[in-house]
């Protein structure tokens, strides 16, 4: 009986070898190079491209995409890789002439395609003073040209339009095409891997709304040291008021700082919210002088290092959500 | 009139803590500054600027983001370089200022390796050197303690100090204590840089203890009178600077260089000595006779 059976197992074993290497050779063809400007990007392609991808990301988490220098590295990444991920509307100053200087010849995805850009003076317009009452929160244009002119240092339109989930969606999609695009072979593991992460998107939307609405509008205000957050307050319903300019490289005077503690003790703010990156001792001093709660981290232009709470895009965002709610509810 | 020089400092604690501290530095940065210009050592201020930095990021990487770490890492680190060069030259025949230039130089490229190969994007020397907008009770004391050690400590050196800097031979004649005296002096130096960037930033604060130095060799001849002239206009810099920042709507740290930088165009034409005004003054009475 041995001497029969082992022959023919062996040639089971074998040519199930041969059956299997084929199979497993036309699926996982090597992962392509992708490379995002910045994590948040760099996140939503892996979701999307999954085992398909293999992303770099220019910028990496915890560090500030404003102040980025490449390097020759990074020039190097980017002549190699097959797609590039930007965000666009002016996020990435550095990035036209490092596409240009690399040679990069593949597919460039500019991920807020199709998002309504956010003016920053309608956004800085909503923040004026003037608009404290509750039921006067539409954006009226009244001119505040002191802000204005302070806003105005690198454009006109606000970048950060990650923070609404909405424009989530539209990065998702804008980065799913792309992949379609060079992977025609594997478009239905794309898409169904980009539907169900579009699904969690619109998931994880629909419950911070509902939470934020539940606390009085009067009370959704809160501070920021960096004015990332035009899209998520006009979606969500949060007003920000900002200390710094939206770039985090613009040097402080003691005028902003006296701006900012006097409307704090006019508007009542309610919280204080320093950020991953910006010098943390100014909000410290603000907080002391006007006695209002320092929040937890506010993660605005990068996602925090892998492992700890903030290491995705929806995590990243569900972590902004639970500190806002935890200082500004009562 | 009394609206624009008192009430941001009587509304906003942070003004009054901004003057505080921009009124010890400017009491210290007077004498440490006019010595420095004494003994021809005016740039050691942007080396020592540069000489923090493997400190800072060694604290970074043991304490992550804390600043009396860091502050501690910057000061050894700098003490270290000039106490090296200082040491090269008093047993070499090369200057102090070669070896400085030498030393930092070595002390820079360590502290660019160290941050790089730590990889964290976050700007160190941002953090660590924050704004004068930003000083809270600790950095007040720690101004405050720098302040007085450094002020004792000139204290003592004082006259061997003074002889040194008109007759550097007298220094060898001294022997051993004038080599002392220098390196004191070389702490007061560092002491005195590196509660001047806890406040104001590499940069800023390498103008404030220059300037108002170098602004009142155009009043006197004098050493004591200098020292005490260079303490009152970087006292008057810093809070004309802040109230400049605070009308004008400018970052802190500049306005207060720049009005130091105005004392020093103005005390260049019309200072009592040695400035352009004496210098037409005396060529036209040339001419004359």
């Amino acid at each position: 009986m041995h001497q029969i059976y082992r022959p023919l197992l062996s040639l089971i074993t074998v040519s199930s070898l041969l059956l299997s290497a084929p199979i497993a050779q036309a699926n996982p063809t090597p992962p392509i190079d992708v490379v995002a400007s910045f994590s948040i990007l760099a996140n939503i392609t892996e979701e999307i491209g999954g085992p398909l991808v293999n992303v770099t990301s220019l910028v990496g988490p915890d560090a500030d995409a404003h102040v980025f220098n490449p390097s020759p590295a990074d020039a190097k990444s980017l002549a190699r890789a097959q797609v590039v991920v930007i965000n666009g509307l002016g996020f990435e100053g550095w990035i036209d002439r490092l596409v240009k200087s690399s040679g990069f010849k593949g597919e460039l995805v500019v991920a807020s395609k199709g998002v309504k850009p956010l003016d920053f003076k309608e956004e800085t317009n909503s923040h004026a003073p003037q608009q404290k009452d509750s039921h006067d929160h539409g954006h009226k244009h009244s001119h505040n040209p002191k802000t204005d002119h302070a806003k105005h240092d690198h454009g006109e339109v606000d970048p950060h339009a990650w923070q609404d989930l909405k424009n989530g969606k539209t990065y998702a999609e804008n980065i799913r095409a792309a992949l379609v695009t060079v992977l025609p072979a594997a478009r239905d593991e794309i898409n169904a891997r980009a539907q169900r992460y579009i699904d969690q998107i619109d998931a994880l939307d629909q419950a911070s709304r509902t939470r934020l609405d539940a606390v009085p509008e009067a009370q959704r205000r809160v501070i920021s040291s960096h004015d990332a957050f035009g899209y998520f307050a006009q979606a969500y319903g949060v007003e920000f008021f900002a200390a710094q300019g939206w770039s985090t490289d613009r040097e402080v005077s003691a005028a902003d700082m006296a701006t900012l503690i006097r409307e704090i003790r006019k508007d009542q703010v309610r919280a204080l919210f320093v950020e991953n990156m910006s010098d943390p001792r100014l909000m410290q001093r603000v907080s002391e002088e006007t006695g209002v709660r320092i929040g937890g981290k506010l993660y605005s232009d990068a996602l925090s290092a892998p492992g700890t709470d903030a290491d995705t895009y929806l995590k990243m965002f569900s972590s902004n959500v639970n500190a806002i709610l935890q200082t500004i509810e009562p | 009139m009394d609206k624009f020089f008192w009430a941001p400092f009587a509304e906003f604690a942070f003004m009054q803590r901004a003057l505080v501290a921009s009124l010890a530095l400017g009491l210290i940065s007077g004498p440490v500054g006019v010595l420095l210009v004494m003994r021809r050592m005016s740039l050691a201020g942007d080396a020592i600027s540069h000489a923090v930095l493997p400190g800072a990021a060694i604290g970074y990487m043991i304490a992550g983001m804390s600043l009396p770490v860091l502050g501690l890492g910057a000061f050894i680190t700098a003490l270290l370089v000039a106490l090296l060069a200082s040491g090269v030259s008093n047993i070499t025949s090369q200057r102090e200022d070669a070896s400085l230039a030498a030393f930092y130089l070595m002390a820079l490229a360590i502290g660019v390796t160290l941050v790089s190969v730590h990889g964290s994007n976050i700007d160190l020397m941002h953090l660590l050197f924050g704004s004068i907008l930003a000083v809270d009770q600790t950095a007040l004391v720690l101004i405050a303690s720098a302040t007085s050690v450094t002020l004792i400590l000139l204290a003592m050196i004082w006259r061997v100090l003074l002889a040194s800097s008109f007759d550097p031979l007298f220094l060898a004649q001294y022997g051993r204590s004038g080599r002392l005296a220098n390196q004191l002096f070389m702490l007061t130096v560092v002491l005195t840089f590196v509660a001047c960037f806890q406040t104001l930033g590499t940069l800023m604060a390498v103008g404030l203890l220059m300037l108002p130095a170098v602004a009142a060799k155009f009043w006197s001849r004098d050493i004591p009178t200098a020292c005490l002239l260079a303490s009152a206009f970087a006292m008057i810099s810093g809070a004309t600077g802040l109230l400049l920042s605070y009308h004008a709507s400018l970052p802190s740290g500049p306005s207060i260089v720049l009005t130091a930088g105005a004392i020093y165009l103005v005390s260049l034409f019309v200072g009592s000595h040695d400035s352009l005004l004496i210098h037409t003054i005396r060529s036209s009475r040339h001419r004359e006779s």
